[in-house]
C-alpha cells in the first residue's frame, strides 16, 4: 500500500484504516436513520393496533400491483448498486458508470410510479385533509392510516430523492477519474445508505399495501 | 495491495431473486386469513429479506466486526422503542 497516495488523508495511517472509518461512519448515520423510521413505525403500530379495521380498509385503497412493481424495482436498484461497489473494488471505470447510471434511472423510475399512485390518491380524495373523503364505517381513523402512508412513503421518497443526488455526483466523480481499485470510499457509503433506503422500503411495502386482504 | 472481500455477481444475483420471491411470497400470505398470524409472516420475511440485503449489498458480512455491533445496536434500539410502547398501550386497551 502506498504511503504516499493522494487518496490519503493526512490523519489516517493507511488506506485500510481511512477506508474503515468511512463505513463505520456510514453505520453510524445509518442507526440514526433507523431510529428516525422508527418514531414513525413506532407510531403506526400504536395505530394500527388500535384501529386494526380501518387501517384494513384503508389498506385495500392502495395500489397493490404500484406498489410490488416499486419493491421489485427498487431490489434490481440495489442489485445494480452492489454490481457498481463491485466495479469499483475491481477499479472498472466503464461498468461502474454503466451500473451507477442503471441505478439512478431504476431509483427515478421508483419514484415516477411512487408518483403516479400519489396523483391517483388525489383525485381519490384519500389526501388527508379538508378534502379527505372516505366511504367506510370509519372514515376518521382510515384518515389516519394515510396520514402514516404520505408521512412513511413521503420521508422514504425523501431519502430517494437525496440518494439519486448522491449517485448523481458519484457518477460525476468516476467520470473524472477520481476512484481506483484502491480508493473507492465514497461508492461504496453512498452504495449503504442507498441499500438502507430499500430495506426501509421492503418493511413498509407489506405494512402499508398487504394489511388487509386482497382476495 | 487490495484485501477486500469481492461477492461474485452470482451471489447478488441470487439475492437479488430471494427478494423477489419474498415479495412474492408476502403478497400471497397477505391472501390467506391466518389472523394476527398475517402481520408475524410478513414481518419474518421482511427481516429475513433485509438480513439478506445487510449481509451481502451491504457487504456486512464480510465487514469489520465493529460494523456488525452498529447495526446490531439499531435493531436492538428499535425493538426496545417498539417493544415498550407496546407493553404501555396493551396494558391500557381496557381503559
Amino acid at each position: 500500500m502506498s504511503e504516499h497516495s493522494i487518496a490519503l488523508a493526512h490523519q489516517f495511517d493507511d488506506l485500510e484504516q481511512q477506508k474503515e472509518a468511512a463505513i463505520l461512519g456510514m453505520w453510524v448515520f445509518l442507526v440514526t436513520e433507523v431510529m428516525f423510521f422508527g418514531g414513525m413505525f413506532t407510531g403506526y403500530t400504536i395505530y394500527r393496533f388500535k384501529y386494526h379495521e380501518a387501517f384494513m380498509a384503508g389498506s385495500d385503497h392502495l395500489d397493490l400491483l404500484l406498489g410490488a412493481t416499486n419493491t421489485v424495482v427498487l431490489a434490481l436498484s440495489s442489485l445494480t448498486m452492489a454490481m457498481a461497489v463491485r466495479s469499483a473494488q475491481l477499479g472498472k471505470r466503464r461498468a461502474l458508470m454503466s451500473y451507477l447510471s442503471l441505478t439512478l434511472l431504476l431509483g427515478s423510475a421508483f419514484l415516477v410510479i411512487k408518483g403516479v399512485e400519489y396523483s391517483h390518491k388525489f383525485h381519490q380524495h384519500l389526501v388527508p385533509g379538508p378534502h379527505f373523503a372516505f366511504e367506510g364505517h370509519d372514515p376518521q381513523h382510515a384518515q389516519l392510516f394515510f396520514s402514516f402512508y404520505f408521512a412513511m412513503t413521503g420521508f422514504h421518497a425523501l431519502h430517494m430523492i437525496v440518494g439519486i443526488g448522491l449517485l448523481a455526483v458519484i457518477l460525476w466523480m468516476s467520470y473524472k477519474g477520481r476512484f481506483n481499485a484502491e480508493y473507492h470510499n465514497p461508492v461504496e457509503v453512498s452504495g449503504l445508505y442507498w441499500h438502507f433506503v430499500d430495506i426501509v422500503w421492503i418493511f413498509l411495502f407489506p405494512l402499508l399495501y398487504l394489511v388487509g386482504h386482497h382476495r | 495491495m487490495n484485501r477486500e472481500h469481492i461477492i461474485p455477481p452470482k451471489v447478488y444475483l441470487l439475492v437479488f431473486a430471494a427478494l423477489v420471491v419474498g415479495t412474492l411470497a408476502m403478497v400471497a400470505a397477505a391472501r390467506v386469513e391466518l389472523g394476527p398470524l398475517n402481520i408475524v409472516v410478513a414481518m419474518t420475511l421482511a427481516a429475513l429479506q433485509a438480513t439478506l440485503v445487510a449481509l451481502y449489498f451491504m457487504r456486512l458480512r464480510y465487514s469489520h466486526r465493529l460494523n456488525w455491533i452498529f447495526a446490531g445496536a439499531s435493531i436492538l434500539w428499535l425493538l426496545l422503542l417498539i417493544g415498550m410502547v407496546l407493553t404501555d398501550v396493551i396494558s391500557r386497551l381496557s381503559e
